[in-house]
C-alpha cells in the first residue's frame, strides 16, 4: 500500500517536472521572475547563512580542540579538521537541511496558497502554463544561487574558526590557518558545489511540487509545507549519501 | 455563441461511479447574459468547469462558434483560452501584483503592445469597472466589492468573446451585488460577449437573466429568460427560486397584478 502510493507520488511529481520544463510563454517575464527568485530565495537568505556558518565554525575549532587533547597529534589538526568537515558535509548538505526549511516551506505555502485562492486555475484559464511560470524560474533561480551560497557559508565558517582562535586563544591563529592549509584537496570545494546543485533542485522541486498538488484549505496549506521541508530532507540525506559513494570513493 | 449537446460527466470514487450530468442540451448566446442556475450540489459548477475545459465530458460536444473543446490538443486549447476570461469565485487576483499589475499580467504575457500601450489598455478596462485611483493598490487592501471589479477588469482586458463568471456576488452586500450584475451586464451588451454566470443568487436571475438554465440533480430542469420565470410551474424551479415567503408573495403578486418591466436600477 506505501509503496504503490509512494510510486504513485512519484510518477506524479515526475509528471509535474515535465509540464514545468517547458518554453516560457514570454522569456522577458521569465527573466524577471527568475531574477526576482534567485533574490527571494538565495540573497534573502545570506543572512542566516552568516550567523548559522559563523557559529558552526567556531564550535567545530572548540570541540575538535578538546577532543585532540592526545600530544601524539599535531596542533594543527584543529584547523585541517574544521576545514574537512566545513568542505565536505557543512558547507552542502547541512547547510541545504537548513536552507530547505527556510526555502522549502517558503515555496510550498506561497504556492500552496495561489492554488487554494483559485489563482493557479486563473492563470491555466488564462492559457498559462502555471507549472512552468510559477515553478520553473524558482527551482533554475535557486539552483544558480546556490554554489555562491555554498561559497559564502565555506568562507564564513572558517572565518568563524579563525574568530574563536582569536578571542580565546584555544589555539594559535598561525597554527590554525596552517591548518586550513595543509594537505589541501580541491576536489572537496567542487564535490561540495555540485552536491549542493542537487540539493538545490531537490528542495525547490519537491517543495514546488507539494504546494502545487495541495487540495483545500490552511489547513492543507501547513500541511503541505510540513510535508515539503520533511520529504526535502529525506531526499537530501538519500542523494548525500549516494553522491558521497560515487564522488569520493 | 457556445452550444453544449448531450455531455455527460461523472467521476470514478471509491465507493463507485458517481454520475453527476446527464445529457445537458443547452445554448449560451453572443451579447447576453447567460445564467446557470441550481442548488449547490447539482453539477453547475462541473458544467462550468467542463465547458472551459478544466474537466473533459464522458461523452458530448461543447460547441465555441462551431469549435469543439472536447477534442482540441493541449495547443488548441491554449489558442482558445485567450478569447476567455474568467472571474472566480475568490477573485483569485495576484497577491503580489498592484491592481495594474494584475490588469496588465494577460496583456504582458499574450499581446504585442508596448508597455505604454499595455498600460493605457489596462487603465481603460480599470476605469470602465470604477476602480479609478485604486491603480497602485495592492488585492489586500482592497474590499471585496472592489476586488471582483478588480478582477472583472483583469478578465475583459484581452478583449474576451466569451466571460465565465463563478458566483461573482458570494460573500458581496445586496447593494454591491447588483452594481457587480449591472457591470457584467453592461460589459456585456457593450461588447458583444457570450456571458455565462454560474449563480445562485435569485437578485442575479430576477435582475440580469436574459438566458437561464435551471440545472437539477444533473439534468436541465428548465430553460427561459427572467420575464418566463415568474409564469411557470416547474415544481423543482419553483421550490428553488422561490425558497423564501418573502420571493412567494413575489410572485403571488405579480402574477395576480401583472410584471410591470422595470428599468434597471430601480428594483
Amino acid at each position: 500500500m506505501i509503496l504503490t502510493k509512494s510510486f504513485d507520488s512519484f510518477g506524479r511529481y515526475c509528471m509535474f517536472l515535465w509540464r514545468s520544463f517547458a518554453v516560457p510563454e514570454k522569456w522577458k517575464v521569465f527573466f524577471r521572475r527568475y531574477m526576482d527568485e534567485m533574490s527571494k530565495l538565495g540573497i534573502d537568505s545570506i543572512p542566516l547563512i552568516l550567523i548559522v556558518s559563523l557559529f558552526i565554525g567556531s564550535l567545530c575549532t572548540i570541540l575538535i580542540k578538546i577532543n585532540i587533547s592526545n600530544p601524539l597529534l599535531p596542533r594543527y589538526t584543529v584547523g585541517l579538521t574544521t576545514r574537512e568537515i566545513i568542505l565536505l558535509e557543512f558547507s552542502s548538505s547541512i547547510l541545504c537541511l537548513i536552507l530547505s526549511g527556510k526555502i522549502g516551506s517558503n515555496i510550498a505555502s506561497e504556492i500552496g496558497t495561489m492554488r487554494v485562492t483559485e489563482q493557479i486555475d486563473a492563470l491555466d484559464i488564462m492559457g498559462i502554463n502555471s507549472a512552468n511560470f510559477l515553478v520553473m524560474p524558482k527551482i533554475l533561480g535557486l539552483v544558480t544561487i546556490m554554489p555562491f551560497l555554498v561559497i559564502i557559508c565555506m568562507a564564513t565558517s572558517l572565518f568563524g574558526g579563525f574568530l574563536i582562535c582569536v578571542l580565546t586563544g584555544i589555539v594559535d591563529t598561525g597554527t590554525y590557518i596552517y591548518g586550513i592549509q595543509t594537505m589541501f584537496i580541491e576536489w572537496y570545494v567542487w564535490f561540495a558545489l555540485i552536491k549542493s546543485l542537487f540539493f538545490a533542485f531537490i528542495i525547490s522541486s519537491i517543495s514546488a511540487y507539494y504546494g502545487y498538488t495541495v487540495d483545500g484549505g490552511s489547513i492543507e496549506v501547513g500541511k503541505a509545507s510540513t510535508n515539503a521541508v520533511v520529504m526535502s530532507n529525506i531526499m537530501i540525506l538519500v542523494v548525500d549519501v549516494v553522491l558521497t559513494k560515487l564522488m569520493l570513493q | 455563441m457556445i452550444e453544449v449537446k448531450n455531455v455527460e460527466k461523472s467521476f470514478v470514487e471509491p465507493a463507485g461511479v458517481r454520475q453527476v450530468l446527464y445529457g445537458i442540451n443547452a445554448t449560451f448566446y453572443d451579447g447576453k447574459t447567460n445564467l446557470i442556475i441550481g442548488q449547490s450540489g447539482s453539477g453547475k459548477t462541473v458544467l462550468v468547469k467542463n465547458i472551459v475545459g478544466l474537466f473533459r465530458p464522458d461523452s458530448g460536444e461543447i460547441l465555441y462558434d462551431g469549435r469543439d473543446i472536447t477534442q482540441m490538443d493541449r495547443h488548441q486549447l491554449k489558442e482558445l483560452r485567450k478569447e476567455i476570461g474568467m472571474l472566480f469565485q475568490g477573485s483569485a487576483l495576484f497577491d503580489s501584483e498592484t491592481v495594474l499589475g494584475n490588469v496588465m499580467f494577460p496583456l504582458m504575457m499574450f499581446s504585442d503592445m508596448s508597455a505604454q500601450q499595455q498600460r493605457d489598455r489596462a487603465q481603460f478596462c480599470i476605469d470602465r469597472v470604477n476602480l479609478t485611483g485604486s491603480e497602485d493598490k495592492y488585492p489586500s487592501e482592497l474590499s471585496g466589492g472592489m476586488q471582483k471589479r478588480a478582477a472583472i477588469a483583469r478578465a475583459i482586458a484581452l478583449n474576451p468573446k466569451y466571460l465565465f463568471c463563478d458566483e461573482p456576488n458570494s460573500g458581496l452586500d445586496p447593494k454591491t451585488s447588483i452594481v457587480i450584475d449591472e457591470l457584467l451586464s453592461d460589459i456585456t451588451h457593450e461588447f458583444g460577449i457570450t456571458t455565462i454566470i454560474n449563480t445562485h443568487d435569485m437578485n442575479s436571475v430576477m435582475g440580469i437573466g436574459e438566458n437561464i438554465v435551471f440545472i437539477n440533480k444533473g439534468h436541465v430542469g428548465w430553460i427561459g429568460n427572467k420575464d418566463e420565470i415568474y409564469s411557470q410551474d416547474n415544481d423543482d424551479l419553483n421550490n428553488f427560486v422561490y425558497a423564501t415567503d418573502l420571493f412567494r408573495d413575489v410572485r403571488k403578486y405579480r402574477l395576480v397584478h401583472g410584471y410591470q418591466k422595470s428599468a434597471p436600477g430601480q428594483h
